[in-house]
């Protein structure tokens, strides 16, 4: 049963919708191939990269990916084809421009609110505790306890 | 002033709720892709008629220029909104007398020409796009999708899916927005 298992792991490779035929013989642009791929968004399935996504159009475009490679296509170039004609929306890391920069400063402004937020609290009730103190009355009283602790 | 920090939570409740609501309302389509081609060229691409058919094939050259407005449909026999679409795209052509060019996506000769043969052809040429290549060229992500090109060649609208009920509807807007703007 042991043996089996061990057998069936050996056996067992990841699944992946890259397909046998399409995989280039060069390993290290088919690297570059699947880098591109899994940054791709499939536009049928859309949350899903085309990497690993089975529709009909990812398969296509993970092909002519692989050919622009083979054609000496830099990254930039095959991203800027994809992009020219699917749009911005086909990169699942959207580029930084102008129309983005909401996107990508959102979480430091979020991060900028809250800190300003929990700096201004505790400085107010520091102030607070601070401005307080204790009466002449307390302060004689809490003198007396110490003086008792100490025998 | 403190009595107004309390208000606080109630505005944030109230600024999110009313951002949920309108992300959950109205006629947004959260799926849908913006076509980046809308007022580029039409790209180039360049496909044979299909095997078996006698209406010509379709390239960028018979698109540039025609000084009139014209559809590009892109469709498959195994598509079942294109047969949907197919009666009014027809109606479409015979009554506004709009040019309506094919792309025939990912199908068999034969069955196209069994397709059109059953529904009729309104199509003045089809291009055969058998690998899917002239698709990509136009950013199409399904069939069916239906472009409205300017008579300068520009692509003026896409409309991903059939043009049926609203989707017909909007095609019609687009249409007569581009001839009053002609």
């Amino acid at each position: 049963m042991r043996r089996l298992f061990l057998l069936l792991l050996v056996i067992a490779t990841p699944l992946w919708a890259v397909e046998p035929d399409e995989v280039l013989d060069d390993p290290v642009l088919e690297q570059r191939a699947r880098d591109i791929s899994a940054n791709v968004r499939c536009v049928v399935c859309q949350n899903e990269p085309i990497d690993s996504s089975n529709a009909g159009v990812a398969r296509d475009l993970r092909i002519l990916i692989r050919e622009r490679l083979v054609a000496g296509n830099t990254d930039a170039e095959i991203y800027d084809f994809l992009v020219a004609r699917y749009g911005d929306f086909v990169l699942f890391r959207p580029p930084l421009k102008p129309s983005t920069y909401l996107l990508w400063g959102a979480p430091i402004l979020i991060l900028l609110i809250g800190a300003s937020a929990v700096v201004l609290t505790l400085t107010r009730t520091r102030k607070a505790a601070a401005a307080e103190g204790l009466s002449a009355e307390e302060q004689a009283r809490l003198d007396a306890l110490l003086e008792q602790d100490k025998k | 002033m403190k009595r107004l920090l309390f208000f606080i939570p109630l505005a944030v409740a109230a600024f999110l709720g009313g951002f949920f609501f309108w992300g959950l309302t109205g006629d947004r389509d959260p799926n849908a892709i913006p076509s980046v081609l809308i007022s580029q060229p039409v790209p180039s691409f360049a496909l044979d008629a299909v095997p078996g058919l006698e209406t010509p094939g379709l390239s960028e050259a018979d698109l540039q220029g025609s000084g009139e407005l014209m559809l590009v449909n892109v469709f498959a026999s195994w598509c079942g909104p294109c047969r949907a679409e197919h009666p009014l795209l027809t109606r479409l052509v015979e009554e506004e007398g709009i040019p309506l060019m094919g792309i025939n996506y990912k199908d068999k000769a034969e069955d196209a020409v069994a397709w059109l043969d059953e529904l009729g052809n309104p199509y003045a040429r089809i291009g055969y796009d058998i690998s899917g290549r002239a698709g990509i060229e136009w950013g199409v992500t399904g069939v069916p999708e239906t472009f409205v090109i300017g008579a300068d060649g520009t692509i003026l609208y896409r409309e991903a899916g059939p043009v049926v009920g609203d989707g017909m509807k909007r095609l019609m807007e687009a249409i007569e927005a581009a001839k009053a703007g002609a």
